[in-house]
């Protein structure tokens, strides 16, 4: 019996019907991933900088970068320098990769949609179920054999994204603001029985427990005592609580990170989209460091819903384009490379004269991924990328 | 997982389907005869949850006087100026957002942003950017805490419900430049007048105000500096909807159209040539500059929109206002907030009819809705988001007893992630119970009423420099309780009630209870 499965015990003098959820261990292992999605476009040839030739300097005459200040990647690419202490140093270490040209089919260029297309994950054509994600039937899949060896997974967000909907029951909790619950056993098991055999039961239940689960993990935080606690501020605080309970209890999770929707202003080598990159690579950098030897056993994959505009617009920003980048990262990747199919970058080659292309689709991609991390076979992916056709990079 | 739906197993739809016939008479007479029949309480309860910001005691004598049909009728046309209570309305009144135009507001605050950049102390220049900041923020908290008061107190409940409603389609997001100085006024004049009003309206205030214009980046607009943010969500979200039937070529077009509409705050009016002098337009904060607007011709939806100014505008408005994607858009949107989760498509039609026969008639698309035998049926079912759950709370708690500080309210919202003024995308929060009804989302939900159960919770702690604390106690086993709520509670929820040790313990527990979960 492991620590988590005594708490359990224990607990369930007053939990006892909130008991219907077991422990769970990893069903492949000790894989674990963890979906970083930038929501709002981020500008990904602003991270990802073609260092060829002159079109990219010209189609952006305010926000392009200055060469010497790019970090260098390959011939063809580099990154921007705001990642230099974080993600630089994972590609270095041949834990991060790059994917260009990725991203979907769907054309609306609506942030929304098209996230929404992205989180359930089905072909865009045909009848789609709005409440059915791609990270929800991965862990159905994953959980199908013996109940014990289900995968636990958690939504590190505010409200359940969609991606994690569906018929698997996944938690979720924000970490932004974490603190000691007021609602004590007696009282959660007094507001457990109004709901029972109610619509709301399951996640009345899951709720309360997954409380416990955070309250047990964030109190060294909590007290003080946490390594960081105190330092860490904003994504990497997030990141560093999501660690600590991915190390300890779930094997998939999401994270949502806004503020990419650069229009206006987005700045270069300075400015607000480094501001931004700043902060996401301090966490995901946390995240590797503050889960220690399980981050071997991780693979993170930040992706967005879309790329912009290749041009800047008139306001030193760009608009919402076609094609992005997607990021893999995980302590055990083969990394330091740049992945997929890729085409020069020209104006010839941009899709509808105006943004990157997509050659990567996303849900070959992450099948791809899925595929090599877990073992699946073609009819499981099937279900959870119905009718794509996984990409094998050999990332993983 | 999704266990069935919540009409399933809820227990407030049976005392609704035991007096349906009862009912279905009651808003027949809806139209305006006079014979209004009597109602049962648990009816009211049921009506009063939906059309307000939540039922409480006073609210329910309200409609017991007049009965439902008239209720409703005089909630779709509310007296322009809400009478509050006089405490309520006192804290309305000293808000620096009531005794200030906003054009003086934003002006001094932008010249208090000038004068901080000039600034070469670092230590000083820090001191002062952190005072127009939390200026800044303060406003904001006032509006946000003058919309609570309203939802709270004002009698003219289904108008605060509506502007709440509209406020969240055409969403700003506060913490963007200045906007938290623009919001108040935003609410105050592009919405709320026209909360009942037609749709067209409110497109066309929105348009023309400072907060949308700059949170979707029109005020940078240009010729040839084109910035599609504002076009792109105009059709997507505010009028035709993502499949309505545009093109990427359309929001180009529009985005077009839309050059030159942008803000003025202090600048000097620019220098205009002659001949375009009379096309330049300022009122209040809003501009239009011939000079950075693309005088051709343009293509929106198949219409030619000859190239003629700030003119153009209005006539790609009524274009979109008129277009029958977005009579259905807005009507599916009603029904989802007002309805349910999953209006069925006949009412989605009926409604669309009405809001493309009624020139986009708000009240007049309502008034529909209300008379239609699937609101009724609906009634008790609709999961309550954050903003409902906590004003529910606070008006069965408190009923009319003014609170002194929305500040806790602010607060609560925030963690359930259902901020006023601050969902930063332009789609706004969902309306839909999937999205509130997390794991998580419960849990939060359940300490807020614990919070709000055991005490008065800081909502009777007035702010200011000294600041008093007045006792206050939630009265959650009030009349109304007695009269018809406790009838609408399931049996494991009564056996629960019964087992608490405290009065708190019992608030705690009414306002955990799945009956609260819904309106």
């Amino acid at each position: 019996m492991n620590k988590r499965t005594f708490l359990k015990n224990a607990a369930s003098v007053f939990l006892a019907p909130l008991a219907g959820r077991l422990l769970a261990a990893p069903a492949a292992g000790k894989s674990r991933f963890l979906l970083v999605f930038l929501r709002g476009g981020y500008d990904a040839a602003n991270v990802l900088i073609p260092v060829t030739n002159g079109f990219y300097d010209e189609s952006r005459p305010n926000i392009a970068l200055a060469r010497e200040s790019v970090l260098p990647l390959t011939s063809e690419w580099g990154l921007h320098p705001a990642l230099g202490e974080t993600v630089h140093r994972l590609y270095q270490n041949a834990q991060a990769a790059f994917i260009p040209f990725a991203g979907t089919e769907d054309l609306s260029r609506s942030h929304f949609e098209t996230q929404d297309s992205i989180e359930i994950g089905q072909a865009a054509e045909g009848a789609r179920n709005f409440q059915s994600g791609f990270l929800s039937r991965l862990v159905s899949v994953l959980g199908a054999g013996e109940a014990a060896l289900r995968p636990r997974a958690m939504a590190f967000t505010d409200q359940l994204p969609l991606a994690l909907r569906g018929e698997a029951q996944v938690a979720n909790m924000g970490l932004k603001f974490v603190g000691k619950p007021a609602v004590d056993a007696r009282q959660s098991e007094l507001v457990a029985a109004m709901y029972r055999g109610t619509a709301l039961a399951a996640q009345v239940n899951e709720g309360f427990a997954m409380r416990d689960d955070l309250m047990r993990d964030m109190m060294a935080e909590m007290e003080g005592a946490g390594r960081n606690a105190v330092s860490a501020r904003g994504f990497e605080l997030e990141a560093r609580r999501m660690a600590k309970l991915m190390k300890e209890q779930f094997n998939v999770g999401f994270v949502d990170v806004g503020g990419w929707d650069t229009h206006v202003g987005e700045g270069g080598a300075v400015g607000f989209l480094a501001t931004r990159l700043e902060e996401l690579g301090r966490g995901l950098a946390a995240f590797a460091d503050e889960q220690g030897s399980a981050w071997q056993d991780t693979v993170v994959v930040v992706i967005s819903e879309f790329g912009r505009t290749f041009r800047e617009n008139g306001n030193r920003g760009t608009d919402h384009g076609h094609g992005t980048v997607f990021w893999v990262l995980g302590g055990g990747i083969r990394g330091g490379r740049i992945a997929g199919d890729q085409v020069p970058v020209r104006q010839e080659t941009l899709f509808q004269n105006r943004d990157y292309a997509v050659l990567n689709e996303y849900r070959g991609v992450l099948g791809g991924i899925f595929a090599r991390m877990y073992g699946l076979e073609e009819a499981q992916l099937e279900r959870v990328f119905p009718g794509a056709k996984p990409r094998d990079f050999a990332l993983v | 997982m999704e266990v069935g739906t919540a009409k399933e197993s809820h227990p407030v739809r049976a005392v609704n389907r035991a007096c349906g016939p009862f009912f279905l008479l009651l808003v027949a007479s809806c139209a305006g005869g006079p014979g209004d029949a009597p109602s049962s309480r648990g009816e009211d309860l049921l009506l009063l949850n939906r059309v307000t910001w939540g039922a409480n005691p006073s609210s329910a004598r309200d409609l017991a006087r007049t009965g439902p049909a008239r209720y409703l009728e005089a909630q779709l046309q509310p007296a322009q100026e809400a009478a509050l209570p006089p405490e309520a309305q006192a804290q309305v009144d000293a808000m620096t957002i009531t005794q200030r135009p906003v054009d003086e507001l934003a002006k001094e605050l932008e010249s208090r942003r000038k004068g901080v950049e000039l600034l070469r102390n670092d230590d000083e220049k820090k001191a002062a950017q952190q005072a127009y900041q939390q200026e800044l923020t303060r406003l904001g908290r006032e509006a946000a805490a003058r919309t609570l008061i309203r939802a709270l107190y004002s009698p003219w409940q289904l108008r605060e419900q509506m502007t709440w409603f509209w406020m969240n389609h055409f969403n700003v997001f506060q913490y963007k430049a200045n906007l938290r100085v623009l919001v108040a006024d935003y609410e105050e004049r592009a919405i709320r007048p026209h909360a009942l009003g037609r749709f067209r309206d409110l497109l066309g205030a929105t348009a023309r105000h400072p907060a949308m214009l700059i949170y979707l980046d029109n005020a940078q607009n240009a010729a040839n500096r084109i910035n599609e943010n504002y076009a792109r969500e105009l059709m997507e979200l505010h009028t035709l909807g993502v499949d309505g039937g545009y093109t990427q070529r359309d929001v180009q077009e529009l985005a077009r159209i839309l050059t030159g509409f942008s803000v003025n705050i202090d600048r000097e009016t620019p220098n205009i040539r002659p001949a375009m002098r009379s096309q330049y337009l300022r009122e209040g904060l809003f501009e239009f500059v011939p000079g950075r607007h693309d005088y051709g011709d343009k293509l929106l939806l198949g219409r030619t929109i000859r190239g003629r100014g700030a003119a153009e505008v209005d006539e790609a408005l009524d274009l979109l206002a008129r277009h029958p994607s977005t009579a259905r858009f807005i009507c599916r949107k009603l029904a989802l907030f007002l309805v349910s989760d999953d209006p069925s498509e006949a009412l989605v039609e009926q409604l669309a009819a009405s809001f493309r026969s009624n020139d986009g008639d708000i009240a007049a698309v309502l008034r529909e809705l209300f008379a239609s035998p699937e609101f009724r049926a609906s009634l008790g079912t609709k999961f309550k988001d954050p903003v409902h759950y906590v004003v529910s709370a606070v008006r069965l708690a408190y009923d009319d007893k003014a609170i002194l500080n929305a500040g806790p309210m602010i607060n609560w919202l925030g963690r359930m992630g259902e901020p006023l003024y601050a969902r930063p995308t332009p789609d706004g929060f969902a309306l839909t119970r999937t999205e509130w009804a997390s794991a998580g989302q419960m849990a939060t939900r359940f300490e807020i009423a614990r919070t709000l159960g055991y005490g008065a919770a800081g909502l009777f702690r007035a702010e200011g420099p000294q600041p008093a604390e007045r006792p206050a106690f939630p009265q959650l086993a009030n009349a109304l309780y007695y009269e018809s709520m406790h009838k609408t509670l399931a049996e494991p929820t009564r056996q629960t009630l019964d087992k608490a040790t405290s009065p708190q313990e019992w608030n705690m527990l009414l306002l955990a209870s799945p009956e609260f979960m819904y309106r």
